[in-house]
């Protein structure tokens, strides 16, 4: 253990070498706005040198206990998997309702009376209508014959002295008006068309899978921000029991003129860590889980005649996932580091 | 360097630590603080220290009115005061070389200069060949030396001293004062805390005594009088 700490302390001094302090370049007679410029040089590097060493220590801190630490990064990530998964199997599922999508069909069912010319004059009014992609004619003799090949009824409908089928125009919208709302103005305009009897649409369940998934969506937006209340909150008690554990070192720091800049960014780069590695296994637990969920997929999308293949997390939401770690890490951190780096005083 | 005028420290419940105090120490002046314990020697140390703020009256050290100083100017201020403690206050998960180097990886000083300085401040206190060593591996006397490195690293011009030899045998002590002589001699301000009259006596500074917070006694120095005169 001593080892390692060694080993991180020289990484530290390597990395803050060759960078003189600000006031070490006073070069005399060299006065004036290079002179100026130069300290500010210097004044930033001695600033992104201590942040640099801020990290890589506090980095090392977290590998010093390697058990309590990955415990706390475990938690986080499961919370931070757990939107994230959902969000991923809705968007999935999102996948697979978008081929319904262009399923949504409205069947025009003729009345009884209306011969074929009726159908053909219709068919090539609705044709006309920019808002339908393909209207097919079911004749009657056809819906006699289909209904008698896949039902059982066969024989009892030769009982039957006229064919009981209505002619059926199946008409399906473009993609542009296949979205809910569109295709139900459609279908009330086609209702009030002449010759027809009853015209309905086979797009109930679409629309109740529509508002489930809005449900879904609605779901995971809560889900996140419980969970990410609960990460802040896991990053604050961390880095509170930290500050605690180090007491003493704070007060000899302060004694030795620390500022509270300076006491306070290891915690803070904790926080960071912490969140950051949270959402990284956070990213390999919902890529995992993926994995282990593709099979089943499979076979159902085998038993489904589709191909339906199981999106990962994409490249956005991954970005997003270890951005929402990272921020929440810092942010948890800093609520703790405000709240009780203050009380340290020596005394 | 140091300059007290009227200063008082009242707790909380009306506990006076200290009241009324004058005091003057000059620049490149060692003096000793005595008393019994509870006198006000600590409270005094602290006032200087910025540990404790003054109840009332004006403390002025390296030429700062500490009236004038905001919370957030205080590290700056002890950036320039060199504090050495009774128990050490040393890390003890850092080596001795990073418990040296602390002030001045605060302050931000480059790589270079830290090795460089660290290494100088341990030669000085004869723990060079312990720079990797840990706190806890070295003697109570070796601790308090390292203490002393830490607190000159910086070079301040004021050195503050609670008891550094409260815990160490006679020539232990001895050897400790002897250091912060050598610190005196190039011309940094010494102001040592110490109940041990014999030690602080036979050394022949400037010794402040204090009693019941008050100022009791100011018995200038028997050797190098003339120094401190000029």
């Amino acid at each position: 253990m001593i080892n390692q700490h060694k080993n991180m302390l020289m990484t530290l001094r390597r990395k803050s070498a060759n960078s003189p302090r600000a006031d070490a370049v006073h070069a005399p007679g060299k006065r004036g706005a290079s002179a100026s410029q130069q300290r500010l040089t210097v004044r930033l590097h001695v600033y992104w040198q201590a942040h640099l060493q801020a990290l890589v220590f506090s980095l090392g801190r977290i590998s010093h206990n390697p058990l309590s630490s990955f415990m706390t990064i475990a938690v986080i990530a499961i919370a931070l998997a757990m939107p994230s998964g959902l969000h991923v199997l809705l968007k999935n599922f999102q996948g697979v309702s978008a081929d319904w999508d262009s399923a949504a069909q409205i069947s025009l069912f003729l009345k009884q009376e209306s011969d074929v010319g009726t159908a053909k004059e219709l068919y090539d009014h609705l044709m006309k209508m920019a808002e339908i992609d393909r209207v097919t004619i079911i004749s009657k003799e056809q819906a006699l014959a289909e209904f008698k090949r896949l039902s059982d009824f066969g024989n009892a409908l030769k009982a039957l002295d006229d064919n009981p089928f209505p002619t059926v125009l199946l008409v399906e919208p473009t993609s542009q008006y296949s979205a809910p709302a569109a295709v139900e103005s459609l279908l009330i305009r086609l209702r009030n068309l002449p010759d027809i009897e009853v015209a309905q649409l086979d797009m109930e369940w679409v629309e109740r899978w529509y508002a489930l998934m809005e449900i879904g969506k609605r779901a995971v937006v809560i889900l996140a921000i419980l969970l990410s209340l609960a990460v802040l909150l896991i990053i604050g008690n961390t880095i509170r029991l930290a500050i605690q554990s180090r007491r003493d070192e704070i007060e000899v720091q302060k004694l030795i003129g620390a500022s509270d800049a300076f006491i306070r960014r290891p915690f803070l780069y904790s926080g960071f860590w912490h969140g950051l590695l949270g959402a990284l296994l956070a990213w390999i637990l919902v890529n995992l889980s993926l994995i282990l969920l593709d099979g089943p997929v499979q076979r159902l999308s085998v038993l489904y005649d589709g191909n339906l293949k199981l999106q990962s997390l994409n490249a956005m939401a991954s970005f997003m996932l270890i951005g929402a770690g990272m921020v929440l890490g810092y942010c948890g951190a800093r609520i703790a580091v405000g709240r009780h780096l203050r009380d340290i005083e020596p005394s | 360097m140091i300059q007290f005028n009227q200063v008082g420290k009242r707790y909380d419940g009306g506990r006076e630590g200290l009241s009324q105090i004058d005091l003057h120490v000059n620049h490149a002046e060692m003096v000793f603080l005595t008393g019994h314990s509870g006198a006000g020697k600590s409270t005094l140390l602290k006032l200087i220290a910025l540990i404790e703020r003054a109840t009332y009256g004006q403390i002025v050290v390296n030429n700062k009115n500490f009236s004038r100083i905001t919370r957030r100017q205080i590290p700056y201020v002890r950036r320039n005061i060199g504090i050495i403690f009774q128990n050490h206050k040393l890390l003890n998960d850092r080596s001795i070389f990073d418990n040296v180097a602390l002030p001045l990886v605060i302050a931000g000083y480059g790589h270079v200069e830290i090795q460089r300085r660290v290494r100088a401040a341990l030669d000085k206190v004869g723990l060079l060949d312990k720079e990797k060593r840990f706190p806890i591996m070295l003697s109570g006397g070796e601790q308090q030396r390292v203490g002393i490195a830490r607190a000159v690293v910086n070079k301040p011009p004021l050195l503050l001293a609670d008891e550094p030899t409260g815990n160490l045998d006679p020539q232990l002590s001895a050897e400790i004062m002897n250091l912060f002589e050598q610190f005196n001699q190039v011309g940094v301000t010494v102001v040592i805390a110490s109940h041990d009259i014999d030690l602080i006596s036979r050394m022949g500074y400037r010794i402040l005594s204090l009693s019941g917070g008050r100022l009791v006694g100011d018995q200038p120095a028997q050797k190098y009088a003339d120094d401190i005169a000029s």
